[in-house]
Formats: structure tokens, C-alpha cells, sequence
């Protein structure tokens, strides 16, 4: 049922196309250091969180969360190119089973987001965030992990029942931007009006930026424990609706 | 192999019966059956939108029939997907490599994708690549490849694996016709050597005359003539003879002749259904003489598919401008 060879070459060849589109590079730390310089910057002097954590350092967590968030939902929703170009026929019509194909999509993609959120972190480290090195810091790289697993395979699910580019748009402004503002990325989730809260506590995000906060600044709403078992659900749920979505939808 | 066939002589690489695709309400695929021998090289021969890529992707497992059953290779194309996927390799139609990666990262790939082992691959690779010549582009990213170097390149990407079944879907649409010939030659060769099973689909019909043992006429989703290229060509009854002449004649001189089967006038043309047709163009042109029929020119041909198709058909295979339905089926064909 699962093929570690055909999982290890698409793999392959999603590191290997990441490395050769050195635009997406340049492309994927723009916006995270217009966030941060923009918004942390700027906001640092006006908002007062409680706590003795200044905004900007408040801010790099959320937006290491979101630039996971974005180019996890893009990589996953790449399948789409594979379909126009036809690409994506030659992987179906081989003797792989499907959840192999999807796995291999996932772990591709996942590595390249990893690569963004570390590059994100230095960044941030470079414009002044107070990084908490301590026993659990390094703990920061599977919550990396696990954002992006849970919404590359999104992104699959959502790619596997599209055609073309045209309805992408939408479902980026329709899920991934609430995604990114209802999950305490930008503000602690705590202060959010109480229906927008519950929405929170539903996104796999909320929990992974606040597992990012917990191992990198040391300060955190849930508790490191917690925002794991959330994580590792919201993955675990999501390959399998990435798989079934593979099974179920246009992918030819 | 298998105790299906173990009883049963004749064996089949591709058995077809009644497939159906439909569309929504549209319908692509019009109940289908045919056999393909194993060794065999089997053409679907017919104008675009006429059903032909819609019927590879089912047998190939891309998509599923609306109804009717295949095998392909001995397995079912429903219940054993993963076996019939195993024993085939595909070229499809419209171009489907990845233009990030050199045409040998393509074929490292694919190769993977089958699960060859290391060393078998990469000795399969450079003999597909001297195959179609592209041993020297092999490191230069497909991107920069010609149309007909990518299409070479898919080709020999279907060979890798070494299947016993080859599906070509318009193998040479759009090349030149040295490139054409050229693959061509490696289609024969492939059938020859490997003994691969070969079906593919055209609407050129020198190419259907040239490759295929066998040849089906699809039309509107359905096979309407099936044969050898040279039995249905005898289905014209002759050798086509065309006279041109300066006035109009009666075409009873001709009709009233026993050995002309059939005869047609078409402005100042008159085209003669022989027999034989080298030895009566001389006695054609005494008969024109004798009734004082000045013929400018004459011209013999032999009947083509083309001929044979549009008898049948009413219609060219080329005739690009087909019905509403026809490019229905094509754009179908394209986006699922």
C-alpha cells in the first residue's frame, strides 16, 4: 500500500524544482518581512500586551505561522499546475497507490515550508526578536512540521477538486486569510470577541502559533503539551482527507 | 502466466466490451468492443472528438466507464487497476512532462514511479535516450526542448519500463515528418523486438496504413469499420482512375464497360473504380479515343483509408471543423 520509492522521488523532485525557482525564495520572505517590519515595528510602541512580551516579539511566532500557512496551502494546491501540464497523469496512471502519491506530495512540500520557517525565524532574530533558547526551543521545528502538514494536505484536498487557477483566488481569500486572522497570530486570542474565539480554538493554526510562542519566546496560551495533541490531530485528520479527496477527486 | 488464457489458444492483450463514457448528458464513448492480439499493432483511426482518447483513458485506468467491461493485459480495468497499470506504459496526446527537470530527471522519475531497480534504470535510460537521439540533451532542462524533442522524450519514456502494453495516443501530432518517420521506426521496432502489444490512436491516415496490422474506424463513439489497412482498402472495389477532359461526356460510355465497377463525374473529371489499375489505364484511354474524348490528363491512384472512411463515414478524417458534438467530446476528452 505505501511505496517509499515513488514517495522519496516525488519528494525528490519537489526539493529539486523548490531549488531551481529561486524567485518563490525571494518571493516567500518578502512578505513575512513587510509583516514584520510593517506591522511589528510600527505597532511595537502602541499595543501593550500583558506580560512582560514586547509586539514585535509577540509578532514573529504569528508570522512564521503565517508564511507556513500560506506556501503550505500554495505547495499543496500545486497539484493544479500538475494537472494543467498534464503532469500529474503520469504519476496517477503508474502502479502507485494514491495515498503514496499523496504522502509523497506532503513530505515534499512540508520540507520546502520548513526551509521558509527557518528562514523566517532568522529573519526575525535578525530584526531584534528576543529568541528564549531553552530545553524545548528546538521543538519549534515540529510544530513547523505539523502546520505544514496539516495545510499542505489542505491545499491537496482543496487542488485535487479544481481544474484550473480561477476558483484558487477565492478559496485562498475564503480560507486561508480568516485562517490567518482568527488564530492569534497577529493578537493573543484571548482578547478576540468571544464567537471569533471559538472559531479559534476550531483552527489547527491557533495551536500551532501558540506552540511556536511557547518553544521560541518561551510564553504561551495553551500550554506546549496541548498545542502538540492538537497539532498532531489536525495533521493526522488532514492526510486522510487529503488522501480520500485524492481517491474522490478530478485528479486526470 | 494466467489460467484464463492457458485454455484458450488466442490470446488477448486488450479485450473491449460495450464500453460506455458518458458526460453528464453528453456521450463520449458509444458502447465499444474490440480485441487487440497480443504482438499486435491496433489503430483507432478517426477525426478529433471522435471518442478515440476518451476510450485510452479508460483503458488505462484514468478514468472509469459509465459502462461496459474491459481487460487490458488480462486484468480488469474496474477491479485490478494497480495490475492493468503495471503491464502498460502511456503517451499521452497532449504533452505531460515536468519542464522543471532535464529529460533525464523525467526518466529517473518514471523509472522510480515503476519501481525499476538502479542499475536496470539507468541502462534503460541510456538506451531509450540513443533510441530517440536525445543522449546528448539529456542534461538540459525540457524547458528548452523542442516540441519535438519533448514528444521524443514521452515516447521514450513509455518504452522504460519495458510494458506489454504501449497505449500512443496521437503519437506524432505536430512533428516534423522526418521526426514522424523516425518514430515510426521505433514504434515497428519496439513491436518487433519486445514483442509489445501497441495501440494508438491517429487521424493520420498514412500513419494508421503504415503501422497497424489492424485498424478500426471510430466514429462518433463508435467503431463503424474494423480490418486489416489492406482488406479495407478492397472495400473500394479498385484502383481509382481519374481522367481529365475538356467537355462534358455521357457517363454511359463508361458504365456500359463490364470491367468498370464504378464511375463518376465530377465537373471535368471522371474518376474510373478498376481493377488493376496500371494495365486498364491504357484501355481506358482507347475507349476515350474511340468516343472522341479529348483527356488532357490521367491519374491512378489507389485508395486510401481516407477514401475508405469518408465511403463509410460520408466525411474526411481530417476535416478539422467537426459537428458541435464532435467538439463536445474533444473538449471532454481534454479537461477530465
Amino acid at each position: 500500500m505505501i511505496e517509499f520509492k515513488a514517495i522519496y522521488v516525488i519528494w525528490l523532485r519537489e526539493i529539486k524544482r523548490f531549488i531551481r525557482a529561486k524567485s518563490r525564495v525571494i518571493g516567500m520572505i518578502v512578505m513575512p518581512l513587510l509583516f514584520l517590519i510593517g506591522l511589528g515595528y510600527s505597532f511595537n510602541s502602541l499595543v501593550h500586551l500583558s506580560g512582560n512580551v514586547n509586539y514585535f516579539d509577540f509578532l514573529v511566532p504569528g508570522i512564521v505561522g503565517m508564511s507556513l500557512l500560506f506556501t503550505s496551502i500554495n505547495n499543496g494546491a500545486s497539484i493544479i499546475w500538475d494537472k494543467q501540464f498534464g503532469f500529474l497523469k503520469e504519476i496517477m496512471v503508474t502502479p502507485n497507490s494514491r495515498i503514496s502519491i499523496a504522502l509523497g506530495k506532503i513530505i515534499g512540500g512540508a520540507s520546502t515550508a520548513l526551509i521558509q520557517g527557518v528562514l523566517v525565524v532568522i529573519i526575525g532574530v535578525l530584526l531584534g526578536f528576543s529568541l528564549s533558547v531553552t530545553a524545548v526551543t528546538l521543538v519549534f521545528l515540529v510544530f513547523m512540521l505539523l502546520i505544514a502538514i496539516t495545510f499542505i494536505s489542505l491545499g491537496l484536498a482543496i487542488g485535487s477538486f479544481m481544474s484550473d487557477f480561477q476558483g484558487f483566488g477565492i478559496v485562498m481569500q475564503f480560507v486561508a486569510f480568516p485562517l490567518f486572522f482568527i488564530s492569534g497570530a497577529l493578537v493573543p486570542v484571548t482578547t478576540l470577541p468571544t464567537v471569533l474565539k471559538y472559531v479559534a480554538y476550531l483552527n489547527p493554526l491557533t495551536y500551532g502559533v501558540d506552540g511556536l510562542r511557547a518553544t521560541l519566546l518561551g510564553t504561551s496560551t495553551f500550554g506546549i503539551g496541548l498545542d502538540l495533541t492538537a497539532m498532531l490531530i489536525s495533521s493526522i485528520i488532514m492526510v486522510f482527507v487529503c488522501a480520500w479527496a485524492f481517491t474522490k477527486g478530478n485528479t486526470t | 502466466m494466467n489460467q484464463f488464457n492457458q485454455n484458450n489458444k488466442i490470446t488477448f492483450d486488450i479485450e473491449v466490451d460495450s464500453l460506455v463514457k458518458k458526460f453528464k448528458e453528453f456521450i463520449a464513448v458509444n458502447g465499444v468492443s474490440f480485441k487487440v492480439n497480443s504482438g499486435e499493432i491496433f489503430g483507432l483511426l478517426g477525426p478529433n472528438g471522435a471518442g478515440k482518447t476518451t476510450t485510452i483513458k479508460m483503458l488505462t485506468t484514468l478514468i472509469e466507464p459509465t459502462s461496459g467491461k474491459a481487460r487490458v493485459a488480462n486484468y480488469d480495468i474496474k477491479n485490478n487497476k494497480s495490475n492493468v497499470r503495471k503491464n502498460i506504459g502511456i503517451v499521452f496526446q497532449d504533452p505531460s512532462l515536468d519542464d522543471k527537470l532535464t529529460g533525464k530527471e523525467n526518466l529517473i522519475f518514471h523509472g522510480m514511479l515503476y519501481n525499476l531497480e538502479n542499475k536496470l534504470m539507468l541502462k534503460r535510460i541510456s538506451e531509450v535516450l540513443k533510441l530517440v537521439e536525445l543522449e546528448d540533451k539529456a542534461n538540459i532542462l525540457v524547458e528548452n526542448y523542442s516540441g519535438g524533442m519533448k514528444r521524443r522524450l514521452e515516447i521514450a519514456r513509455g518504452l522504460m519500463h519495458q510494458p506489454k502494453v504501449i497505449f500512443l495516443d496521437e503519437p506524432t501530432v505536430g512533428l516534423d515528418p522526418q521526426t514522424r518517420r523516425k518514430i515510426w521506426d521505433y514504434i515497428i521496432e519496439l513491436n518487433k523486438k519486445h514483442k509489445t502489444t501497441i495501440i494508438l490512436t491517429t487521424h493520420y491516415i498514412e500513419e494508421a496504413d503504415f503501422l497497424c496490422n489492424r485498424v478500426a474506424f471510430v466514429d462518433h463513439g463508435k467503431i463503424v469499420a474494423l480490418d486489416t489497412p489492406e482488406k479495407l482498402k478492397n472495400k473500394m472495389g479498385g484502383d481509382i482512375i481519374s481522367l481529365k477532359i475538356d467537355f462534358p461526356t455521357n457517363k454511359d460510355i463508361f458504365t456500359k464497360i463490364k470491367w468498370i465497377k464504378n464511375v463518376k463525374i465530377i465537373n471535368d473529371v471522371i474518376e474510373l473504380t478498376v481493377d488493376d489499375g496500371e494495365k486498364k489505364m491504357l484501355d481506358v484511354l482507347d475507349i476515350a479515343k474511340k468516343n472522341n474524348i479529348k483527356v488532357n490528363s490521367v491519374n491512378l491512384r489507389k485508395p486510401s483509408l481516407e477514401d475508405v472512411f469518408i465511403k463509410i463515414t460520408g466525411k474526411g478524417i481530417r476535416e478539422e471543423t467537426g459537428s458541435f458534438k464532435d467538439k463536445m467530446r474533444m473538449i471532454h476528452g481534454r479537461i477530465r
